[in-house]
């Protein structure tokens, strides 16, 4: 069967950050092609092309065999293509009632007033709705979009984007905020509309659904194509694609530190809403990595760790005490500190210089009765663009002028500075380059070997493999696998990974 | 705008380049607005180069500043004061029915004026804080409850000396004398309200570029959860700026009350609009592009000056709020249109 829509040689950057790399690929009618890759794999830019939003791609896209230039959303549509984004809530459209938000393209477009009486317009609302076989009763046409439980609006924003008849249908992480019976709807209509002989496209970070759903996987990673799997897909081909293989003595001729002293101790600890509750004892002396997919709980221990969300469930003890963070600040008072996730939304202040940037959470420091000394904070600025090797001219440079590499290694620095008895790293690495990210495992590998515990999240096994003693594998917020890196090993950790209960 | 910072943005390679007509514009353009009045009201009206038109123009400003120097902190944290116009209204009621009516010393009008303010700040922080009620929104609430409160003690009467009370007795006291030398008083040629308003920026300016809480108080102000995360407690620092912020609306009160002599209902009505309009005209000033205690007090003084310079030159009553608008208009225009600081947030990079 000919391919509804052909890639060839696909390109796109964002200055010099080339993300896709030239991609080719075919989709099929009647088929779900599935496509799986890490964070930053270049999936949403892949799919922004194809869906108009990035109108500056290289390459050519081809449908029914003929090239067309995507450049606008309208124009993907026109071409059959749709898209049906991650996040619902930017789909539906609040103050609007059911009925409305079926028919929003309409509204939008005039064709329907929008100060039209809910009677005129329901009959065409429902037919939208019937696409998808959703016989929703009046009172629930009328009422307002947000009193429909979420998997309903998935299946709203679906049946929205099937009232043009897609030829093909990208679907982004459609389950992330479904229930598994939920999920289970989901996929049966998808799998109908396949065989009604619609091309899809399903991007997903969880594994079982795209076993379940996908007839066709495709690995993208640093926006190349790594393998293309009929079913059954063999999984540890798949994620080793995914991951990427062990970068060559990069990690494996380093000495293994191993801790002695249990110095954080979790007990009971429930990550996620339906996860398994488990106990786990970090120490004093070693780098422990915590592996896993998005959405696998990593950052849910993290941030539970410092308080700034709570468990689920569990307690805690740091060095045999009792240990109940209520905020940051309580653990950052006995030296359990945090470096979030997402750079930019947890630690940058705008205008700040780098002294400013590092001295900010140990104010006490450069403070007499707190007033600031700046003298003392410029060295500490200085220490910090010393100690870890920052490019930067001054302490006085904002952060935000430096590259992510070194925006990176001032976050970092200014905690590891401190002697902390608990240092958590929360994807420390991304976002920022080779160099960098060696420098700062290193850092964080002299501060576990100075006595301090060093917890590593990351969705990378790259990363993982070459910053850690010890890994920790978690999945769906479950302890899937606790082992010193010399006694496991990249297969087997795939192997935990994929494992189903 | 810090020392420091300044130093920063000497020391961007781009800067050194770029000391172009719009940077300095961004940075003077406002202190340049105000000598330029200054000058043309000094040349053109004989009476405005008196040396006690300054200083009185300084001491009917020293009551919106003030107010405007308790909106600026509410402002470094991310939030806005809209209470300070009828917290300072309420000071002057309370101020009057401690000495009117329960024949108290000025010391304790004083006393019971700072501590309501106190309570009000209080009030917002836990509207805002505990049940996360947004700023603007929980500050309009207080108003109007502060508003309307503070007239059922005194069943909506003004209340000043020989008042008659509910049981047909006259109320035994009277604004005190020392009471009425807040307003009064001068040491040399300036007057009281002047040197508060000085003392006040001062402390103010100190409290928020020189100390730690200053620092701690401008993070949450520009990314709450970065500061959450790097240890700071932000509920905390809300509530004290908010406490802040009524205590000084309560200080602008005190001085309106001093000035009136009594306890006007309707005092203070047109003091929010103007001490918010003061605060905002501050975060242009020399660029800062933020919150802050020299460019609020700056930001007042050159509205004084045009209101006083506009009256001399017989502008009729109605054109002062035209002046204030345009200088507001004028500062947004250098804090929003022309600054490339807002331009210093990191773009989003797609993955």
């Amino acid at each position: 069967m000919t391919a509804v829509v052909e890639m060839r040689d696909i390109t796109m950057a964002f200055g010099t950050n080339q993300v896709l790399k030239g991609i080719d690929l075919d989709l099929e009618p009647g088929k779900v092609t599935a496509l799986l890759g890490a964070n930053g794999a270049g999936k949403s830019t892949l799919i922004k092309v194809l869906s108009g939003v990035h109108n500056n791609y290289g390459g050519t896209v081809l449908i029914d065999g003929a090239a067309v230039h995507l450049d606008h959303p309208t124009t993907a549509q026109s071409y059959g293509i749709e898209a049906v984004h991650q996040k619902i809530a930017d789909g539906v459209v609040p103050g609007l009632s059911v009925a409305e938000n079926f028919l929003f393209e309409d509204i939008v477009n005039n064709r329907i007033s929008r100060t039209a009486s809910m009677r005129s317009i329901l009959p065409r609302a429902k037919e939208v709705a019937s696409i998808l076989s959703l016989d929703w009763p009046d009172e629930v046409m009328r009422s307002d979009i947000y009193e429909l439980p979420i998997a309903d609006q998935q299946l709203l924003l679906l049946a929205r984007s099937l009232v043009h008849e897609p030829r093909l249908l990208i679907l982004d992480e459609p389950t992330s905020a479904l229930s598994d019976s939920e999920a289970q709807r989901l996929f049966a209509v998808i799998r109908r509309l396949r065989d009604d002989g619609v091309a899809i496209l399903y991007v997903s970070h969880r594994l079982q659904e795209i076993d379940a759903i996908g007839d066709r996987l495709i690995v993208l990673r640093d926006g190349v194509i790594r393998s293309d799997h009929p079913q059954p897909f063999d999984w540890t081909d798949a994620l080793h694609q995914m991951l990427g293989e062990a970068e060559a003595g990069s990690d494996d001729d380093r000495d293994e530190q191993r801790g002695t002293d249990d110095v954080l101790c979790l007990s009971g600890v429930q990550l996620l809403a339906e996860s398994v509750p488990f106990d786990i004892s970090f120490r004093s002396g070693e780098v422990a990595g915590v592996f896993g997919l998005l959405g696998s709980g990593g950052s849910e221990l993290a941030l539970g760790m410092f308080g700034a969300d709570p468990f689920v469930e569990g307690e805690m003890t740091l060095n045999q005490e009792p240990f109940e963070p209520k905020a940051p600040a309580d653990a950052i008072a006995q030296d359990v500190y945090m470096v979030p996730e997402d750079r930019v939304a947890g630690t940058i202040i705008k205008n700040w210089s780098i002294a400013h940037t590092s001295t900010f959470p140990f104010l006490k420091d450069v403070s007499r009765f707190a007033v600031m000394n700046w003298r003392a904070e410029d060295k500490v600025g200085r220490s910090v663009i010393e100690d870890f090797d920052v490019v930067a001219q001054s302490p006085h440079d904002p952060v935000i002028s430096l590259s992510g590499g070194n925006q990176q290694k001032v976050v970092v620095g200014r905690w590891l500075r401190m002697n902390p008895t608990v240092m958590i790293l929360n994807e420390p690495f991304q976002g920022v380059d080779v160099g960098a990210r060696r420098d700062l495992a290193n850092k964080a590998r002299e501060v576990a070997a100075a006595g301090s515990v060093v917890i590593v999240m990351s969705t990378d096994l790259g990363e993982i493999m070459q910053v850690s003693d010890r890994v920790i594998v978690l999945a769906d917020g479950d302890l899937r696998h606790d082992a010193y890196r010399s006694e496991t090993s990249r297969e087997e950790i795939l192997s935990k990974l994929t494992e189903v209960e | 705008m810090s020392k420091n910072e300044q130093a920063a943005d000497a020391e961007l390679p781009e800067a050194k380049h770029h000391i172009d007509f719009r940077n300095l514009v961004v940075r003077y353009g406002f202190i340049a607005v105000t000598v330029f009045f200054f000058v043309f009201f000094y040349a053109t009206i004989p009476a405005f180069r008196l040396s006690t038109t300054m200083l009185s123009m300084l001491k009917f400003t020293s009551v919106v500043a003030i107010a405007g120097l308790g909106v600026t902190i509410s402002m470094v944290v991310g939030g806005l004061d809209l209470s300070v116009g009828s917290t300072a209204g309420m000071s002057v009621t309370v101020a009057a029915m401690t000495m009117v009516i329960y024949g108290q010393q000025g010391s304790v009008a004083i006393v019971a004026v700072l501590i309501a303010g106190a309570l009000i700040g209080a009030f917002n922080a836990f509207l805002i804080v505990i049940l996360k009620i947004p700023d603007l929104l929980a500050t309009l609430a207080t108003m109007f409850l502060v508003q309307g409160l503070k007239l059922v003690p005194v069943e909506g009467q003004s209340v000043s000396s020989g008042l008659i009370l509910r049981d047909g007795s006259v109320a035994p006291g009277k604004f005190t004398e020392g009471f009425l030398q807040i307003n009064r008083g001068t040491i040399g040629q300036v007057s009281y309200p002047v040197i508060i308003f000085a003392v006040l920026t001062l402390l103010t300016w100190f409290f928020l570029s020189r100390t730690k809480w200053g620092r701690i108080m401008y993070a949450i102000g520009s990314n709450p959860e970065a500061a959450r995360l790097a240890g700071a407690r932000v509920g905390r620092y809300k509530a004290l700026a908010y406490m802040i912020s009524g205590v000084f609306a309560a200080i602008a009160g005190l001085i309106l009350s001093s000035r009136i002599g009594q306890g006007d209902i309707s005092a203070g009505s047109s003091l929010l609009l103007d001490a918010v309009a003061v605060a905002l005209v501050g975060t242009s000033v020399l660029g800062a592009n933020k919150p802050n205690a020299l460019g609020t007090a700056l930001g007042a003084i050159l509205i004084g000056i045009l209101l006083t310079g506009t009256t001399m030159m017989n502008f009729p009553f109605y054109w002062q709020d035209v002046v204030k608008g345009l200088v507001l208009l004028v500062a947004l225009i250098l804090s929003y249109t022309l600054s490339d600081k807002k331009q210093r947030h990191v773009e989003a990079v797609p993955t």
